[in-house]
Formats: structure tokens, C-alpha cells, sequence
């Protein structure tokens, strides 16, 4: 998987109240989600970001609740990848169950600024920062996660591996 | 050997993978569970599946208590797409407005979750039952649908850390008080994808209660669940309750941990979490004096009985300061019901709480208590985010009942001990 863009940089325990605050959990329809994408971080962000940016943070983003509609804001305001310092658990897990591609790297965060023009290979483990040709490394994704998005997602793959009983 | 309680439950769920921390497993799940935010995504996906049967209409739970009794015709939608969902597939366990509660006050109330269980919730508080000894953690509306389908999740397996309480706390000082501190110990991403064990001899003298308090703020330190070493307490809340025989499971002595943090409770004052993070921990002393606008006492976390109990010691014959609006949730409708026979909420209403039934309401900024811009609030909920309870600009104050309540009669945070003296309930 190899992704090209723009950078936004937001910082440590971005929660999902921030994501997608709670106020407009009336819904999952993905566009209307789109439209309050990270606006309690950023109140101008869902205004500002284009298809094919790229969120980068810090440490523990996606903390707190469950929901889904978080990876789901993010993937239809259009945003390619995350990429942060490390993710919350179960925002690790709805990303990866529902297609949403997301890299931890350590070292991008301190290394990148807003606007800049980075590249990601995905199957190398790697990002590339344009302005400076700087290297960084991404953690591998780990087996089963790949098995995950090379079905499509969770429910693909519950479809293709087990016998279910119409 | 050399496990740890969580590992051992996993293993007598495997059906795929080796229980070894950081391997990738396939469990078998004894109860999952949804609410009217996730379900109504996990059954859109479900549905997509196109299967005429659940894996298990009894060890499917749907409890509407976010946005219920319904805060708008959008909520309502949600609601009703999940009623007609329970209808058609004839889930057992699905809670109308008038007979729920809050999730995670409800299923161990009513008996559905109990000691050795796998439990998954489309909801991140699923952690709250690892009071009862089983292993239960949070997952997204896909893991739920799936799950639907299967009956089977895929997890990765924890390694644990240890956590053990010493000393006998002093008066007002309760299980949110050891949680707060610990989480402000470790940080939020203290237990980041770790399962925590809590052990000790403070914990022996714990209430079931204050346990589902300490379990439910698990996540708050990023844990993927919290988990009670079961003992006479968990047999005898369990007794004539659990649906389903309980296992316990205990630790082996030898089991390995990440590591292992030690506390002296005796030491410790009631705790404040500051805005914006649970982990912004203080001891109530240093919040004293910050003036409030309202006060929540309620949730999955501190809206049980013996909450309200302590809430209504220090309410009892006194008011509600003027600036402050009191807010108060029994988390289900037996909860409310008791308080009520208890005279509990005669107590509230007479110091000019106002007492709603039980819903998520403003614990999430929903609905039933929303903060303006600005405006500050004492909860004894679980999370104060930015925007947590309203305007992004607006405050949230963490800590127990106790404090909350003192808090509301003198319009600011204050230490239970000035407003009732030393002797706790
Ligand atoms: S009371 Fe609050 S934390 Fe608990 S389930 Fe409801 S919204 Fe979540």
C-alpha cells in the first residue's frame, strides 16, 4: 500500500469525544459523521481537509469510548492514514476491522510539520518526509491485521473462513 | 502454569491461537453486547451477512440507555432500529425503557455476566465486569456483528499487570478514590492493550460495587480489561443471581507479569481528576474552592446503591448550594426502585437534586444535563474530555459520590469530611 499527502498534525491522547463528540452519535451515516471529523480538536478541520491527508499525532489517539463512528468520521472526511506515536486499543482494533489504514511510528511526530508532503509505503514499513528526504520506520503490521485488510475488513473475512448457518 | 487470571479464562475459551501475550487467539464468547449508539451499526453490518439466525439469542444483550427515553427522533430511530432487531431475531435479552438501566450496571444486576465469562461489548465500560471475575473488555460495532454471527472474537492476548492495595482506607476514601489514583499513577495510556489485576488486602474489604467502579475505569488507564481475583464477595453477589454457573479462576503463584505496582491506601485523600484527562489525578485538597456550575452523581460508574447511599448521608437535611444545579441518575430501574423504598430520593428532592430515570444522559454529553460554554461540572462519571459533557469549552471535574455531593451543598469542590465530619457510612 503505498499513500502520498498532506500533513495535519494533532497531539497526545486525541479521544474519540474529540474525533466525533457525542452530540452527533444520533447517526452513522458516514457523511454526516464527515462534517464534525476531529472538530473538537480543531473546530475548522472538517472545513480544511482534503482527500488524501494525513493525520499525524501522538501517543494513545483514539482513547476513550468505543465507538466506531471515529475511524469512520476519519475515512469518509477522505483522510488516507494515521499515523502516531501509538493508538488506543480499541480504535487499533475498529480501524483495522472496518479498512481504515493506520501506522505507529515514534519518531515522524517531532520530525514533521502541518502542511508537509509525506510518503508512506505500507508494505516496507516506511515514510519518507518530502522536505527533508528523511526516512522513518513504521512498526510491521502485525499477520492477522493483514489478513484482515487483505479480505476487505472483519466481515469479509468471517464471511470467506466460517461456515455460517443461513 | 505460571498464569494469570486472564490467561486462564482465555484458555478454557481457545479455539484457535496459543495463549501466550502479544499471540493473536480466537476465542469463544459467552455474552455480547450492544447498545443504541453500536448496535444499530453492528446490525447494518450483520445484515449484510445476510444470515436468518443469531449464533445465540440468549447470549445476545441490547440495552438502549444512551440517548433513551429517546432524545430525538434521530435517537429514536437508533432505538427502534435495535428493538425491531431484538423483535426479528428473538434476542432474550433486550431491556425496554422502564425495565433497563445502564449497561454496565444492568447485566451484572441482572445475573447475565458472571465469574470465568468472555464478555464483549460494543462499548468501551465492558471492562466493568471484570469485578465479577470474568474476562471483559470493549470492542468496536464490526467485532459485535461478527460476533453475532459467530459467537467467536479474535483477541490479542494481554499481559497483565499487577496491581495491589495495602491499608485500611481512611473515612470518604472508596474505590473510585484507589482507581483515580491509580490511573493518575500510570497515566491513560499507563495499561495501553495490558490487562490489570487488582489484588490486595484493601480490596478484600471492598464492596461489589466499589469493584465495578475500579473494573469500569480500567479502560481509562487504555487496559483491555480489569480483572478481581474472585473471594467470598464474588460468591455471595453472585449466589441466587448468576443465569449461569460461575468459574473461578485464580492466578497461578508464579505468574508471570509485566510488572507489579503497590499502593498504601491508608495514606490516600479522596481523589480529583482535573480537566481534561482521567489521569489528571490530585488529592481533593488541592481542588478545594474551584466553584461549580453543576454536579452529576450517576453513570455506569458511581450511579449504584450504595452510591446513592453515601450521596444521601451528606445530602440529608441540608440544600443544594444556589449556583449549582445537582443532577442525580440511579443507573437502573431496581437501583431507583430501592432508593425510593429507602427514602433516598425523598432526601434528594427535599435538598433540591433533581433525579432522573436511568440513561447515559449528560455522562456523554447527550442529553439531560448539557454544559454551556464555559461552564464547569463535578462528576462521578468516568471521562472529562474536552467536550465530554457539552461545549467544547466547558469543564469536567472527576471523583466519587461523596465528594460530588459535598461538593453541590457548598457550590464548590470540597472534601466530604467538612460538610458530614469524619465518620463515613
Ligand atoms: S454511563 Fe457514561 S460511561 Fe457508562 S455506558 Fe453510559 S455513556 Fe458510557
Amino acid at each position: 500500500m503505498k499513500l502520498t499527502g498532506r500533513v495535519w498534525i494533532f497531539g497526545d491522547d486525541v479521544d474519540t469525544d474529540q474525533i466525533i463528540p457525542a452530540r452527533y452519535l444520533t447517526t452513522f451515516d458516514a457523511a454526516s459523521l464527515a462534517r464534525h471529523c476531529m472538530e473538537d480538536a480543531d473546530p475548522t478541520f472538517p472545513q480544511k481537509v482534503k482527500p488524501g491527508d494525513i493525520i499525524v499525532a501522538g501517543k494513545n489517539f483514539g482513547s476513550g469510548s468505543s465507538r466506531e463512528h471515529a475511524p469512520i468520521a476519519i475515512k469518509a472526511a477522505g483522510v488516507a492514514c494515521v499515523i502516531a506515536r501509538s493508538f488506543a486499543r480499541i480504535f487499533f482494533r475498529n480501524a483495522f476491522n472496518m479498512g481504515l489504514p493506520i501506522f505507529i511510528c515514534e519518531s515522524l511526530k517531532d520530525a514533521v510539520r502541518e502542511g508537509d508532503i509525506i510518503h508512506v509505503d505500507g508494505d516496507r514499513g516506511e515514510i519518507i518526509l518530502e522536505r527533508t528526504s528523511e526516512r522513518f520506520e513504521t512498526a510491521p503490521i502485525p499477520p492477522f491485521m493483514q489478513t484482515l485488510i487483505d479480505a476487505g475488513g472483519l466481515m469479509s473475512h468471517v464471511k470467506k473462513t466460517t461456515s455460517l448457518q443461513a | 502454569m505460571r498464569e494469570t487470571l486472564t490467561q486462564k479464562i482465555l484458555k478454557d475459551h481457545l479455539i484457535e491461537g496459543e495463549v501466550t501475550p502479544g499471540q493473536i487467539i480466537q476465542c469463544r464468547v459467552d455474552i455480547a453486547l450492544g447498545n443504541d449508539v453500536t448496535a444499530p451499526l453492528a446490525i447494518q453490518a450483520f445484515k449484510e451477512l445476510g444470515l436468518r439466525k443469531v449464533f445465540d439469542p440468549e447470549r445476545i444483550v441490547l440495552v438502549p440507555d444512551h440517548f433513551v427515553p429517546n432524545k430525538d427522533i434521530a435517537a429514536a430511530t437508533q432505538a427502534k432500529t435495535m428493538r425491531d432487531f431484538a423483535r426479528q431475531f428473538g434476542i432474550t435479552h433486550y431491556f425496554e425503557v422502564g425495565q433497563m438501566g445502564i449497561e454496565h450496571a444492568l447485566l451484572p444486576e441482572k445475573g447475565l455476566v458472571t465469574a470465568g465469562d468472555v464478555v464483549i461489548g460494543a462499548d468501551s465500560h465492558t471492562c466493568t465486569y471484570g469485578a465479577l471475575g470474568a474476562f471483559a473488555t470493549g470492542v468496536g460495532s464490526t467485532d459485535l456483528a461478527a460476533v453475532m454471527a459467530t459467537g467467536q472474537c479474535w483477541f490479542r492476548v494481554p499481559e497483565t499487570m499487577r496491581f495491589i492495595y495495602h491499608g485500611t482506607p481512611q473515612p470518604w476514601v472508596t474505590g473510585k478514590d484507589l482507581i483515580l489514583h491509580t490511573i493518575g499513577d500510570i497515566g491513560v495510556d499507563g495499561a495501553l492493550y495490558h490487562a490489570m489485576e487488582f489484588t490486595g488486602d484493601t480490596l478484600k474489604g471492598l464492596s461489589m460495587d466499589e469493584r465495578l467502579t475500579m473494573a469500569n475505569m480500567a479502560i481509562e488507564a487504555g487496559a483491555k480489561n480489569g480483572i478481581f481475583e474472585s473471594d467470598d464477595t464474588t460468591v455471595s453477589y453472585l449466589k441466587n443471581r448468576t443465569q449461569r454457573p460461575p468459574r473461578y479462576y485464580h492466578a497461578d503463584p508464579d505468574a508471570v507479569y509485566l510488572d507489579v505496582h503497590e499502593y498504601d491506601v491508608s495514606v490516600f485523600s479522596p481523589q480529583v481528576a482535573f480537566p481534561s484527562l482521567p489521569g489528571n489525578v490530585h488529592p481533593v485538597e488541592e481542588a478545594e474552592n474551584i466553584p461549580l456550575d453543576q454536579v452529576i452523581i450517576g453513570s455506569c460508574t458511581n450511579g449504584r446503591i450504595t452510591d446513592l447511599r453515601v450521596a444521601a448521608k451528606i445530602l440529608s437535611g441540608r440544600k443544594v448550594h444556589s449556583d449549582v444545579r445537582l443532577i442525580i441518575f440511579p443507573a437502573t430501574q431496581a437501583i431507583y426502585l430501592q432508593a425510593l423504598k429507602e427514602g433516598l430520593i425523598e432526601v434528594f428532592v427535599e435538598a433540591g437534586a433533581a433525579v432522573s430515570t436511568p440513561t447515559c444522559g449528560p455522562c456523554l454529553g447527550g442529553h439531560m444535563g448539557i454544559l454551556a460554554e464555559g461552564e464547569r461540572a463535578l462528576a462521578t462519571t468516568n471521562r472529562n474530555f474536552p467536550g465530554r459533557m457539552g461545549h467544547p469549552k466547558s469543564e469536567v471535574y472527576l471523583s466519587s459520590p461523596a465528594v460530588a455531593a459535598a461538593s453541590a451543598i457548598m457550590g464548590k469542590i470540597t472534601h466530604p469530611s467538612r460538610v458530614a465530619g469524619k465518620e463515613a457510612p
